[in-house]
């Protein structure tokens, strides 16, 4: 029989790793449901939006300023880069487009390298992952409880922006048909571009959350991304809180696992999951992915 | 102006037309016997490299260009190729008749085979899977093959890796390099010939027809969990034979050689030369093996040529640049048009 502790304590860690996942199922879902586009780009875009906060912060900036900005630099970048690459591509086929955003990982992940080199740095963050508290029986670190803050705060902003915004509402059509929506009168492309931004905007502050805990280096973001993937297969390519269920079951499944099985296949498990969540429930947990008819 | 346009339905079949197709046949089949005889070393290495690319190229358009499932757990069937070789010719003490390793004509088909049978088990999944489900299942496949290479260290070596055997043609008077440059072109020109007649022939069309669309398919009678299957352990068959060239080339296998990355590298090239084209796969190969030869006083700048070189392919010519030279062709022989 296993320690309720030590459960409650693996569970408290699977929820901080689970909140970084969610965040980057966010992003991805978002784009999913909005343009069809898996991007390949997502993590590697987080990463070097947390560079540029890094490198702010060392040319002195505060945090609260330094984030900010990198927030909105990924933002701008990826709204450009859908107006500029992707929206011309239209045409070309999921395959293509697919590419494309690969394309760009690939440049990201070089050009992130090749500026701010392949060493790790320690990404300066006014929270601590040595201080602790102790509730009950279980240790909590500083770092974890501002993770999951920030987290729900974050998801929370995305939230009332989709739901009870007008600009929300109109990504909401968009996503439903396109043609439909720009029927109404809906200017699809800003929208998507808004879509684009968001999404990026969110993947960076999934990296700023994810640079303490782990070190700062361009393969940072590789890990938390495919989990992100993971998470938004888990629950549902096509639902927002499918994207968070998904994370955060993720990542508290990759907890126990490691907890009570086996380290050394975490990732492992991952994908185990993708594959037997697939084979029973294509779409998903929460997904609802419309049968296509030919 | 050029006369040959196809007139007889013979002439259509043709795998080789005309004397100028025969000439270029011709030249290359001498170019490549020539070459290992009296290229310098660097180059038999790269040579080597080439051929590998262009084996695993034309394993992924089999998958990607022709059947139109995306795959990026690639590195994944290359480096299950590389490892059995790695295994088996070493040589495995705890199996009788295997203690003392097998020769590389055992191997590398056992490779090859190794690898499909793996891909024939992906493929079983994606027989549910389309679009962007099947790419992250892929993706996941090739993370969970390169998670258990590191720490099964009783097979794989774990981080340190696995030393490979050097092989030869058992040829006296010839350096082992240049026996394995021979190897390897005669491997690569071989299966591309095969890739070449197999999509001519009712699997290739089949395979088409699926990517075309898999219900207008299904309706005219191709068998989808037949030929989905079909496609994945043929391609994974190519990637493992590369794998086992790979192991061969390197002499020296670890996990690191085989990450998303590579994945990622091999989905360039099939994508510069030309989706759905064989010639385009082995352009793209062997375009992409010479490119970082070139760069390497800047070789952290590698990824972001090949990135590059895809999204601008993308926007430019999404058929590749044997879609450009088609193109190049039908103008010239139409020209006064």
């Amino acid at each position: 029989m296993p320690d309720v502790s030590q459960a409650a304590q693996l569970l408290v860690g699977g929820l901080a790793a689970g909140t970084l996942y969610a965040l980057m199922a966010l992003g991805i879902v978002l784009l999913y449901r909005a343009s069809r586009v898996l991007n390949f780009a997502h993590g590697d875009l987080a990463t070097a939006a947390t560079f540029v906060a890094f490198t702010l912060m060392a040319g002195g900036w505060g945090f609260p300023l330094a984030t900010t900005a990198a927030l909105a630099a990924a933002g701008t970048f990826a709204a450009g880069f859908y107006l500029v690459v992707l929206r011309p591509a239209r045409e070309a086929t999921l395959l293509g487009r697919i590419v494309v955003t690969l394309g760009l990982a690939l440049v990201l992940n070089g050009l992130t390298t090749a500026v701010w080199g392949a060493e790790t740095k320690v990404f300066p963050f006014p929270l601590s992952d040595t201080r602790v508290y102790r509730l009950g029986g279980v240790v909590v670190s500083q770092l974890s409880l501002g993770l999951l803050g920030a987290g729900l705060v974050l998801v929370a902003a995305l939230y009332l922006v989709v739901q009870h915004t007008r600009v929300g509402l109109a990504m909401r059509a968009v996503a439903q048909h396109v043609e439909a929506a720009q029927a109404l009168g809906i200017p699809a492309r800003r929208i998507l571009a808004f879509t684009w931004g968001l999404a990026g905007a969110l993947g960076a502050g999934a990296g700023i959350l994810t640079a303490p805990a782990t070190l700062l280096d361009p393969a940072m973001m590789l890990d938390p991304f495919l989990k992100g993937f993971a998470g938004a297969v888990l629950g549902g390519m096509d639902s927002l809180p499918g994207a968070v269920l998904g994370g955060l079951c993720l990542g508290v499944l990759e907890a126990l696992f490691a907890g009570y099985v086996s380290v050394k296949f975490k990732t492992t498990l991952a994908f185990l999951v993708i594959v037997l969540t697939l084979m029973v429930r294509p779409e998903g947990l929460l997904g609802r992915e419309v049968r296509r008819r030919a | 102006m050029r006369t040959d346009l196809r007139q007889r339905y013979d002439e259509d079949l043709a795998l080789v037309r005309g004397t100028a197709g025969w000439l270029a046949v011709l030249g290359l089949a001498v170019a490549l016997l020539l070459f290992p005889l009296y290229a310098p070393g660097y180059l038999l290495f790269t040579a080597v490299l080439a051929a590998t690319h262009v084996i695993v190229a034309v394993g992924l358009t089999l998958l990607t260009g022709y059947t139109g499932q995306i795959s990026l757990g690639h590195a994944a069937f290359v480096a299950i190729g590389a490892y059995t070789t790695g295994v088996l010719g070493r040589g495995v003490p705890a199996l009788p008749g295997l203690a003392g390793g097998l020769p590389w004509w055992v191997t590398w088909p056992l490779a090859g085979l190794v690898a499909a049978s793996f891909g024939a088990l992906v493929g079983l999944p994606a027989l549910r899977l389309t679009g962007p489900y099947l790419t992250i299942a892929t993706l996941g496949f090739g993370i969970a093959v390169n998670q258990v290479l590191t720490n099964w260290e009783a097979l794989s070596g774990g981080r340190m890796g696995l030393p490979i055997p050097r092989v030869t043609l058992g040829l006296g008077g010839l350096s082992p390099d240049r026996q394995l440059a021979y190897l390897a072109l005669g491997t690569a020109a071989v299966l591309v010939w095969v890739a070449v007649n197999l999509a001519r022939s009712h699997v290739g069309r089949a395979f088409v027809a699926i990517r075309d669309s898999d219900i207008a398919a299904e309706v005219m009678g191709v068998h989808l969990t037949r030929y989905k299957t079909l496609a994945f352990a043929l391609s994974a068959f190519y990637a493992g034979v590369g794998g086992a060239l790979f192991a061969q080339a390197l002499r020296h296998i670890e996990p690191q050689m085989f990450t998303l990355f590579e994945s990622i590298y091999y989905f360039a090239m099939i994508v510069v030369g030309g989706l759905a084209t064989i010639p385009g796969a082995v352009i793209g190969a062997v375009i992409l093996t010479l490119v970082p030869q070139w760069l390497t006083a800047a070789r952290e700048w590698q990824p972001v040529v090949y990135g590059a070189a895809i999204i601008l392919m993308m926007a430019v010519e999404p058929q590749g640049l044997y879609g450009r030279w088609l193109r190049i062709r039908a103008y010239l022989k139409t020209w006064p048009l």
